[in-house]
């Protein structure tokens, strides 16, 4: 097999991915980058992404404003070092993604517009309407067709990290169109994959975030930090699970229980204002708190009696009717699209059934502030990454711009790096990807004895993991979610693939995709179990209290081979915000 | 249905060809009426016209398609745009049945 | 999908997919399936349904499945259309047929090889090519909101290619660039803050560009976003029609590459 080789790889076309390339593509046009990725880049999850990205412009704002409301956000878990670069990066990013053609919303004088969004205290999320994901992913993919010196590898499934003398020295990957894998060099590699999603059976999440950089860096021996923070969005369509933006709550949309009853107000999270008051909605506050105590909320609110049932489990309501067909078309009219086809109603006359759905994972692959991992020669970027600016629950809005400036970030690194490097073990590692090859027809060609099926495993997998490690857990449901984890990567090992061809075999990426989903979700049940408190989206009913003494630190997850995984932790960086309490709705 | 618009092209054309023919008999009155009254003249007439009209009326209702005029945000309704071609239309025939009328 | 699964049925549909396996037969197939019928399903949720429990052999593409992907486009009953999209109860009790997308070469049953609609977005230079170089440090650049309604529309495309398929022109001539190529292009030619309208000329104002368009119309009908391709093409040919009197006209004149 040909050795395919790059100065630097990128694994994953999406918003970090690309930032990435563009970030070599700029300023270091002389070195080539392969993005390699299992999808067309404008199909990666980014696209989703509907309300904003954040970064201080007004100014009656502060960077130390952006950094506090990021770090109560993240009930303190979050790395304050890292923090403070990303709020001090993230409007240049931001203008600079203008620059390449973003077409942000805008004020009547021209300038850049922002919204309110949850956790903020002033407004500060950049938007276009209420498809910010979109359009970011589709400027910064055209952008990146400007560039020589970047090759895209489309539909190419990464499989395996090329270790070499503890040093990562490449991907070995699956072209999907001829069913080779083949080995690809590069002397720095950064994982930019995203989040997963897919393990929980309710997500926001497209089919792709099966956490797939993250397992590979897992299996390679590097970390998975605080895994055990998963985000529920308060807002999803119930059944699909389709995303309903926090922007229609940035706007003044607000929930409702089934008696039309504003049901936050009972949770800590300040008085509700009129919909009709000017102040209307007050930053911090109700249904612009953080989004794991609103989700926490729902679940409290269906304990006392007061959600919906329907046909995919409970629900309240979102409300936006008070906000008027021209102001619906203007700012949120993806909503109204979403909501008229997929649930039949049009929120201009009717309330939306919302419910907390899974929608990204603050944990991921142990980075710095640079975004280099422990395994030299590998780097990580965007959802998969965790540096981290989100610890226990992330404000809306962080993580698109997280994409631009840790894709930036890690990008510079990897070049760093990669300057450095005395060259690649090209021998070793085309053998290692050969030896992948031979694994990946030995375990799913071989005839298995019928017994187990992919979709069977996924589901097992989807409905421990909800029942187990969901907003509210506790040591039995972790124990119990763990154990069958055990029992699914085992008989996972029982899975024989129906398709055997080599042309564009999506059942054996699928098959591929589970087993990382089976990585991701061990590291998942096992950090929340040894997490014995309760921090921003991680609640503990056994332990209700949140524990800075002892679990003011991140959790690392390192891969034991055929045993449970070892975690251990890491101290969270402090510098000017000393723990506090975490206060919403005050006046 | 967008080859039956197309094919109307075929009647508008030969229309204006008939109609050219038709000029070159003008001084010669008995040849020019003769010409009217065929048999094969009147069956053209009578399937051109619906032809001729169904293109006229596919033509102006995609003129707001070409035709983007904008006033701040919004773009002038297109409702409005053909609608004003419709009436210039009117307008213009009008002013030729005028025409044909003050040669009697 | 998960949750569908807990309400019961015992009403089907039926599906004619389009199965084509390079490596075993020469020709392509037709299999039917059987699925359950359900009020709120999708044709992508029965294609699922089909490959987790009853074939796992069939391909296609998809991830969002909310509509903003691009990646699910097939021939529905010989209409292009987002699979995400398309509701079974449309089409229930008929039986449904399932093919890859029109016109373009199909790799594995329902999946088709777009490297051609790639290809051209590079060819257009659909990426913003600034009049005037500014430094982030001096902020953005001013775009008022009417100024950004001008290509907004056009800047919805998903690059789902429905359009491709639906063109019968491209059906005839895959060196035609194409709707969606041609609407990104004018996007970036409307956009206030770009420059390189002329430079885009080259490629859209040409024989394969927009002069191909018959103005069928059948690319706006199909698209799932409204973004209006038909339009933007019969748009960009007043301009370049416009564009070509001035130079003639007034060839000492400035050009004005913002003419809409």
């Amino acid at each position: 097999m040909e050795l395919l080789q790059h100065d630097i790889l990128i694994v994953g076309g999406g918003g970090a991915g690309l930032r990435a390339a563009i970030a070599i593509g700029e300023e270091n046009p002389d070195l080539s980058v392969g993005v390699i990725s299992k999808v067309y880049p404008m199909r990666s999850h980014t696209v989703s992404a509907e309300g904003g990205a954040a970064a201080v412009i007004k100014p009656t704002d502060s960077l130390d404003d952006h950094c506090y409301d990021t770090i109560s956000g993240a009930d303190w878990m979050a790395d304050q070092d890292a923090v403070e670069l990303f709020v001090n990066e993230a409007p240049a990013e931001m203008t600079q993604l203008e620059h390449w053609g973003c077409p942000w919303s805008r004020e009547p004088d021209g300038s850049v517009a922002v919204r309110p969004f949850g956790g903020m205290k002033i407004e500060r999320t950049w938007f276009a309407a209420d498809k910010t994901g979109f359009h970011m992913l589709h400027a910064l993919f055209q952008t990146t067709l400007k560039y020589n010196n970047v090759t895209r590898y489309d539909e190419w499934f990464a499989t395996k990290l090329l270790v070499h003398d503890g040093v990562c020295q490449g991907v070995a990957a699956l072209e999907l169109r001829t069913g080779q894998i083949r080995a690809i060099a590069g002397k720095g590699t950064i994982l930019c994959t995203g989040g997963a999603g897919r393990i929980f059976p309710f997500t926001t999440n497209a089919a792709i975030k099966t956490g797939d950089g993250m397992s590979l860096a897992y299996r390679a021996g590097v970390p998975l930090k605080d895994m055990e923070f998963v985000q529920y969005h308060p807002t999803g369509l119930p059944g699909t699970g389709i995303l309903i933006t926090e922007a229609s709550r940035g706007e003044g949309g607000v929930l409702v229980n089934k008696d039309g009853r504003r049901y936050l107000q009972d949770y800590e999270l300040g008085e509700p204002l009129d919909v009709g008051d000017p102040e209307h909605p007050r930053k911090r506050t109700m249904e612009l708190g953080p989004r794991d105590r609103l989700s926490q909320a729902f679940v409290q609110e269906r304990r006392k009696g007061g959600t919906i049932d329907g046909d995919y489990g409970d629900y309240v309501y979102l409300d936006v009717r008070h906000m008027g067909e021209k102001k619906i078309n203007k700012k949120i009219p993806f909503v109204r699209e979403l909501c008229q086809n997929y649930v039949g109603i049009d929120p201009v006359h009717e309330l939306i059934p919302v419910r907390p759905v899974v929608h990204y994972v603050m944990g991921g692959v142990h980075t710095n502030i640079d975004g280099e991992t422990p395994l030299p020669g590998l780097f990580a970027a965007g959802e998969c990454a965790c540096v981290s600016i989100n610890g226990a629950n992330r404000l809306g809005s962080n993580s698109l711009t997280e994409l631009l400036v840790f894709g930036a970030r890690s990008a510079r690194s990897a070049v760093r790096f990669g300057s450095q490097s005395t060259g690649i073990a090209a021998e070793e590692i085309t053998a290692q990807a050969a030896q992948e090859q031979q694994r990946i027809r030995q375990q799913f060609f071989q005839p298995g004895d019928g017994s187990e099926s992919i979709s069977g495993i996924r589901q097992e997998l989807t409905t421990t993991m909800e029942a187990g490690a969901g907003i509210y857990r506790d040591e039995k449901s972790l124990q119990e979610t763990c154990g069958t984890i055990r029992e699914l990567k085992e008989r996972f090992g029982k899975v024989e693939l129906a398709d055997h061809s080599l042309t564009f075999n999506t059942e054996l990426t699928s098959a591929l995709e589970l087993e990382y989903m089976l990585d991701v979700a061990e590291a998942l049940a096992h950090s929340a179990l040894a997490r014995r408190e309760s921090r921003g989206s991680h609640q503990r009913m056994d332990y209700p209290e949140r524990d800075d003494e002892q679990y003011l630190r991140h959790s690392l997850a390192y891969h034991a081979e055929g045993d449970d995984p070892r975690i251990e932790y890491l101290d969270v960086v402090i510098t000017r915000w000393p723990p506090g309490e975490r206060v919403y709705g005050s006046k | 249905m967008f080859m039956v618009r197309e094919l109307t092209c075929l009647f508008v054309g030969g229309y204006a060809l008939f109609l050219l023919i038709l000029a070159s008999r003008i001084g010669d009155a008995d040849g020019f009426s003769a010409l009217l009254q065929h048999r094969l003249v009147i069956v053209l007439q009578v399937i051109a016209l619906p032809m001729v009209l169904y293109h006229t009326v596919t033509w102006l209702n995609l003129t707001p398609k070409v035709l983007v005029i904008w006033r701040g945000e919004s773009r002038v309704s297109p409702v409005l745009i053909a609608a004003v071609h419709y009436f210039a239309w009117f307008v213009v025939s009008v002013i030729i049945l005028w025409m044909v009328s003050m040669y009697r | 999908m998960a949750a569908s699964e807990a309400k019961g049925t015992d009403k089907t549909v039926v599906l004619e997919v389009f199965r084509y396996r390079p490596e075993e037969e020469e020709e392509p197939t037709f299999q039917r399936y059987e699925v359950p019928y359900f009020e709120d399903w999708v044709v992508l949720d029965a294609l699922n349904h089909i490959k987790d429990e009853i074939d796992g052999t069939l391909t296609f593409r998809w991830s969002c499945r909310m509509g903003v992907c691009g990646s699910c486009g097939m021939m529905v009953n010989g209409d292009p259309k987002l699979t995400c999209a398309a509701f079974i109860r449309d089409y229930h009790p008929a039986t449904i047929r399932v093919e890859p997308l029109n016109y373009f070469p199909v790799i594995r049953d329902l999946v088709i090889n777009m490297e051609d609609f790639l290809e051209k977005l590079t060819e257009v230079k659909a990426w913003l090519v600034p009049q005037e170089e500014k430094p982030v440090s001096e902020g953005e650049y001013r775009q008022t909101p009417a100024e950004l309604a001008q290509y907004k529309q056009f800047s919805m495309c998903i690059n789902c290619m429905l359009c491709y398929s639906a063109c019968p022109v491209y059906g005839q001539d895959s060196d035609f660039i194409g709707p969606a190529a041609i609407a990104l292009a004018q996007r970036y030619n409307l956009d206030s803050r770009d420059g390189a309208t002329e430079e885009r000329a080259e490629v859209i104002f040409s024989h394969e560009g927009i002069w191909e368009c018959t103005f069928v119309g059948d690319c706006t009908r199909v698209c799932p976003k409204n973004v209006d391709p038909a339009g933007a093409i019969q748009q960009a040919k007043v301009s370049a029609t416009k564009d070509w009197y001035h130079s003639v006209l007034v060839p000492w004149g400035k050009r004005d590459v913002k003419s809409r």
